[in-house]
């Protein structure tokens, strides 16, 4: 299974990025190889419009099966992602990434 | 005579300032001696229409182009969602997504898409109303829910205006407030800008911003201070500063303020509000005319 997180950095004691279409990184997580890999969306942060559509098309990409987000994509990203079968999680702001894993393995993130 | 209307667009920093009370009393005052339009740009939360009790003479949808999506015809070449400069189209697998509210119409994407797989279609985006009362014309459009593009559909509005009532003298435009393309579309063939304040520190730092936007449009400008009184002097400082006319300060006063949200017309009431108007509306028009350096 492969989870994705929006991220200001690209470890797992690296900040989550509260936001969906501006994040500075979509770090990918698979859980059978135990691998921790990361994409640049630094691109997004010229983009005057479409910030939420752009990544979205990018998480796409990555087909990840859950995402985990903070403030959760706007409404234009979340169509678009559920065309894909992922569950979304959001309110993972102001932790790490490996604190919001551990939430939601704890089931206490809000599911979109 | 084929002299085009002096167009006076009211505008400010931020909202809240008094903008539409100055657009509907001003129009109003006018409308007292002669016909004149007021054109509400404020598109995603026009209000002017709340002084006025009009009839209804004209109504219209605005529309827009978007691309529908052909499926059969689409070969999944991926080309639409990389030439879209606003992300309004993405390849989610074996579906084309189209985000209309996101489009901005430039056909970029179904000129491109090699089996014409994407043609354009017109999408109702809104509405735009006009009222008659007595001297008074009134024009608004308004955005249906979830369209976010303001500027297309002003740009609609004043176009309807000039093309219905070029014959008057003077044309006034309730513009969005902020300092983004909203109001710059607004503001963009106004003959004069009358931009509106409140006297403090929140205030000026919004008129600052406001100022510096209709100087790079190159705008004859004046600014009227309402709630004068409260706060401090800092706006009258920066404008003598920089040299730029106060028209009118709007004491701050407890009965305008229960004026204003009873709905009422401010001027009809308090002869002080009237002859500040009168001023401005003096200076207005013969700034629009390029007799006021
Ligand atoms: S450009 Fe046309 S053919 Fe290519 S993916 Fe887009 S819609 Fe399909
Ligand atoms: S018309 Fe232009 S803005 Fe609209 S979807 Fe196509 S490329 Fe994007």
């Amino acid at each position: 299974m492969k989870i994705a997180f929006t991220a200001k950095g690209t470890v797992w004691d690296s900040m989550m990025d509260p936001r969906f279409g501006r994040t500075m990184f979509i770090v990918l997580y698979d859980d059978e190889s135990r691998t921790l890999t990361s994409f640049d969306n630094g691109v997004v942060e010229n983009e005057a419009h479409g910030a939420g559509t752009a990544t979205a098309q990018k998480i796409f990409e990555l087909s990840p099966d859950v995402l985990i987000t903070g403030n959760g994509p706007g409404s234009h990203a979340v169509q678009a992602l559920k065309q894909m079968n992922m569950r979304i999680f959001a309110e993972a702001h102001d932790m790490t990434i490996k604190q919001a894993f551990e939430k939601y393995k704890k089931g206490e993130l809000k599911e979109i | 005579m084929t002299n085009s209307p002096a167009r006076i667009a009211i505008a400010s920093g931020k909202g809240g300032t008094g903008k539409t009370t100055l657009a509907t009393n001003l129009a109003a005052y006018i409308a007292e001696q002669e016909e004149v339009v007021l054109v509400d740009l404020d598109v995603e939360e026009p209000n002017s229409g709340l002084f006025f009790k009009g009839d209804l003479i004209h109504e219209e949808s605005n529309f827009k182009m978007i691309p529908q999506w052909d499926e059969p015809k689409c070969t999944f070449c991926g080309l639409c969602q990389k030439v879209c400069n606003f992300h309004a189209v993405l390849q989610l697998g074996p579906t084309i997504l189209v985000f209309p509210e996101l489009c901005h119409s430039c056909y970029a994407c179904s000129e491109l898409c090699p089996t014409d797989a994407l043609p354009m279609i017109s999408k109702r985006t809104g509405k735009l109303s006009d009222f008659r009362i007595n001297n008074l014309h009134f024009v608004e459009s308004r955005l249906d829910v979830g369209e976010e593009q303001a500027v297309p559909t002003i740009s609609k509005t004043k176009q309807y205006s000039n093309e219905n009532y070029a014959h008057l003298r003077i044309e006034i435009y309730d513009c969005p407030p902020g300092t983004s393309c909203p109001v710059i579309e607004a503001t963009k063939n106004a003959d004069f800008v009358i931009l509106i304040t409140e006297p403090t520190p929140f205030g000026l730092h919004d008129l600052t911003l406001a100022i510096e936007t209709m100087r790079t449009l190159k705008k004859p400008m004046g600014v009227v201070v309402n709630r004068y009184g409260i706060g401090n002097d800092a706006v009258i400082d920066y404008c003598q500063k920089e040299n730029i006319t106060i028209l009118a300060k709007i004491p701050n006063s407890r009965r305008i303020a229960e004026l204003y949200s009873s709905g009422k017309l401010i001027y009809q009431e308090i002869p002080e509000v009237k002859e500040l108007l009168s001023n401005i509306l003096d200076y207005c028009l013969k700034a629009s005319k390029g007799d006021i350096e």
